[in-house]
């Protein structure tokens, strides 16, 4: 690489330079960068950064986690509760291989990460080594960036780029691959910040006429309908975004990745659009005369069938990523730029509005879907416990101030229905690559990362199975994480499929679950297990009121199913309720 | 925006870093793409490469890769042409066994009224080379054949466009 290529302000470059080892000059660009934790597995090929870690480790804790995918998730974790960069680090082979759930998990949902790992010797680039694997070929599509590192020399611009990679613009992982020769070799160190690179621009420029023409839009809609992703997360525009729909007075609905950045029950707060969102966006989706997207990119699960999807509406989509625009919906008015920016800007273009009227229809149609399903979920009758009443459960006792880290599935699906929220940040969850095992090493990062902050994991009897090793990181590390295993002794949401779609064939979908309190305990994890409603209140005031990491067990009813539900090919207003 | 299957001339300016024809090509490769031709090299900018790629497919997935393309860090620049925006060659070698040269009088007028050109002459074998559009090399393929061809390679487009890039002046406002 270039020294061209990257550009560098002077002002932070002061100090001067100092002999040191390759694997040191890593540790010392992670402190330059802020880096007091990271997440990883030693190995051969890595082994000279983790003996400069052990001699800095007043200064920069490493996490041992029990896999190498639980520490992507736990740096996962980490970036999507406090915004800033998640560090991961593996040996080389299976160390690094083992990273790219993690990795195509934080690509698809645009998390900043940054992983590290060794490789073997320069030498050796090419022959089939021991634990030798191309991760550099490997990683190029679900990485945002990517380097190897054959000199020790290249160590300060290359972690100096990849952080800036990370977390400007649309952030994203990056990886950097650095061979042991590299790590041994002394060179003089001097680090510079990143603060561009020649051939990325991070931020689109914002056109005024883009906000003058979405300003008209939408002040002339009668029946506007806002649709946020996490972009108003990634671009901390949470205060701009509240004043605008507050404003325009507009019903605005989120996207799984999005929610949490109004709280719940913020007025304007119509709920979650998408396959097992809220009734009533789905629905006045295909009502509303102008659509504005901010900072969400149109997942075919939000969308159902694109034929049929928003037809009537004018489309106005805020975006910080140009290769978003247009990519699913023809929009009529593209805003491109920072969403706290962009909203900022057209907040003064706006006329006051209320829309009364077509807010009742909202209101309407919430009215439908709380008899028919809500109502069922969170107040049950029947026998069996409901993921619903759980969840509503631990609303009671967070006060909607918890983090709710959630895996994949069936209990995600209720989770983001019905988890309620009064901070940003709050949702963390595998949105895009829908990843099961990403809740426990997650909810781990998540709790380091903010632990003044409940965090509270909620996984399936699947998905926990698939990273239950990281108890043991719990254990090690003591983090205070509140694990709540929804149990039905089923992969639920392909149970559900293969109910509705498959007439019944449950195809390896029921589970024989091991004793999960007794594991939990093995790893000296404070356990509870509930089969009964009448427990419920009280195992979950328990363990929300323990001090330390806590394992909560929920028998829930064996075939529940997730409605409402936009079925695959289905059009968002041919949304069933039952 | 048209559905239709064109031929697209694809221009992309980048840093000359390892790995970036990974990092393109899989960006086809995932919506299984087939690449026609791929052509890389130096550009009219210094620490500049250009690649030249051929691809058909139609103008609104065209528009779609562009974006993808772009979106790379290491991608300074990317843009999309039709046949007739851009001026555009092929070079070819082919060789042959020298006997014919001198046995078939015909080939001798293939080479002339072809434009190609005679690289090595030997004992052995001939190797003409020749620049052109596809279908002209197409042609001459089709002409030697009969004789009989002991080896044939032909490279991808290179293309220059009609229109102005305005890369260095990009590089430039980039750097300020």
């Amino acid at each position: 690489m270039k020294e061209t290529q990257t550009i560098q302000k002077d002002s932070q470059n002061t100090q001067t330079t100092e002999r040191v080892s390759g694997s040191e000059a890593i540790i010392k660009c992670l402190l330059a960068e802020g880096v007091d934790i990271l997440y990883g597995y030693p190995g051969g090929a890595i082994m000279p950064v983790y003996d400069e870690l052990y001699k800095y480790q007043d200064k920069i804790h490493h996490v041992l986690t029990r896999h190498e995918q639980g520490a992507t998730h736990a740096a996962q974790g980490y970036a999507r509760i406090s915004g800033k960069v998640g560090v991961a680090i593996a040996t080389s082979g299976p160390g690094a291989t083992n990273l790219i759930t993690g990795i195509a998990d934080a690509q698809i949902d645009s998390t900043p990460m940054v992983c590290i790992t060794g490789q073997v010797g320069s030498h050796l680039l090419g022959t089939d080594a021991f634990q030798e694997t191309d991760i550099i070929g490997i990683s190029t599509p679900v990485t945002k960036w990517n380097h190897q590192i054959t000199k020790a020399s290249q160590i300060p611009e290359v972690m100096a780029k990849a952080f800036y990679i990370a977390k400007s613009g649309r952030p994203g992982p990056v990886l950097v691959d650095i061979t042991k020769d590299a790590q041994f070799e002394e060179f003089d160190f001097k680090y510079e910040k990143c603060t561009g690179i020649r051939s990325y621009v991070p931020v689109p420029k914002t056109d005024e006429n883009s906000l003058k023409a979405a300003a008209e839009l939408i002040n002339t809609a009668k029946k506007p309908l806002i649709v946020w992703g996490q972009g108003v997360i990634l671009g901390e525009a949470e205060a701009e975004f509240k004043a605008v729909i507050e404003k325009a007075g507009i019903p605005s609905a989120w996207t799984i990745l999005g929610a949490s950045a109004l709280p719940t029950a913020h007025d304007l707060n119509v709920g979650m659009v998408g396959m097992h969102g809220n009734y009533a966006p789905n629905v006045l989706t295909n009502q509303c005369d102008v659509l504005i997207a901010v900072g969400m990119r149109f997942d075919d699960r939000v969308t159902g069938n694109l034929e049929t999807y928003a037809k009537q509406a004018k489309v106005i989509h805020f975006e910080i990523d140009p290769a978003e625009v247009d990519k699913i919906i023809k929009t009529d008015v593209a805003v491109m730029g920072n969403s706290k920016e962009t909203l900022a800007a057209i907040l003064p273009l706006l006329k006051e509005n209320k829309h009364a009227e077509w807010h009742q229809k909202f209101k309407d149609l919430y009215k439908i879907e709380y008899d028919k399903v809500i109502k069922g979920d969170l107040h049950p009758t029947k026998e069996g416990l409901t993921m619903g009443e759980v969840l509503k459960e631990i609303n009671i006792q967070t006060k909607g101030d918890a983090a709710i880290v959630s895996d994949v599935g069936q209990h995600q699906m209720i989770a983001c229905r019905y988890a309620e929220f009064n901070k940003t940040k709050s949702n963390i969850t595998s949105g895009g690559l829908g990843t099961m095992g990403f809740a426990l090493p997650a909810a781990i990062g998540a709790k380091m990362a903010a632990p003044d902050r409940e965090v509270v994991a909620i996984i399936g009897d699947g998905g926990y199975q698939m990273t239950i090793q990281e108890l043991g990181t719990i254990f090690q590390q003591k983090v205070p994480v509140k694990i709540v295993v929804l149990n039905n002794e089923f992969l639920g949401m392909v149970r559900q499929w293969q109910e509705l779609f498959f007439d019944k064939r449950y195809a390896s979908t029921e589970m024989v679950n091991p004793d999960f309190v007794a594991i939990a305990k093995g790893y000296y994890i404070d356990a509870k297990k509930v089969t009964t409603r009448t427990g419920l209140k009280a195992a979950v005031e328990e363990m929300i009121a323990s001090d330390g990491p806590y394992f909560l067990e929920i028998r829930v009813e064996k075939e529940g199913n997730v409605f409402p539900m936009i079925p695959t090919g289905a059009s968002v207003s041919d949304m069933r309720l039952e | 925006m048209s559905q239709e299957n064109k031929l697209y001339t694809v221009s992309i300016y980048t840093e000359n870093n390892i790995g970036l024809l990974n990092r393109i090509s899989a960006i086809f490769q995932r919506r299984h793409i087939n690449i026609e031709s791929i052509n890389s090299s130096v550009s009219e900018i210094e620490n500049v490469t250009k690649w030249i790629m051929v691809v058909k497919l139609s103008e609104e997935q065209m528009k779609k890769i562009i974006g993808q393309i772009e979106k790379q860090v290491e991608v300074i620049k990317a843009y999309y042409h039709t046949e007739d925006e851009t001026i555009y060659q092929e070079t070819c070698l082919f060789k042959i066994k020298s006997d014919l040269l001198f046995n078939e009088r015909q080939i001798q007028n293939i080479i002339k009224e072809s434009n190609a050109r005679i690289v090595t002459v030997n004992k052995a074998f001939f190797v003409i080379e020749k620049s052109g559009r596809k279908e002209e090399i197409d042609l001459l393929h089709r002409e030697l054949t009969v004789f009989g061809i002991m080896q044939f390679t032909r490279s991808g487009r290179i293309a220059v466009t009609k229109d102005e890039m305005q890369i260095s002046t990009m590089l430039k406002a980039l750097q300020h």
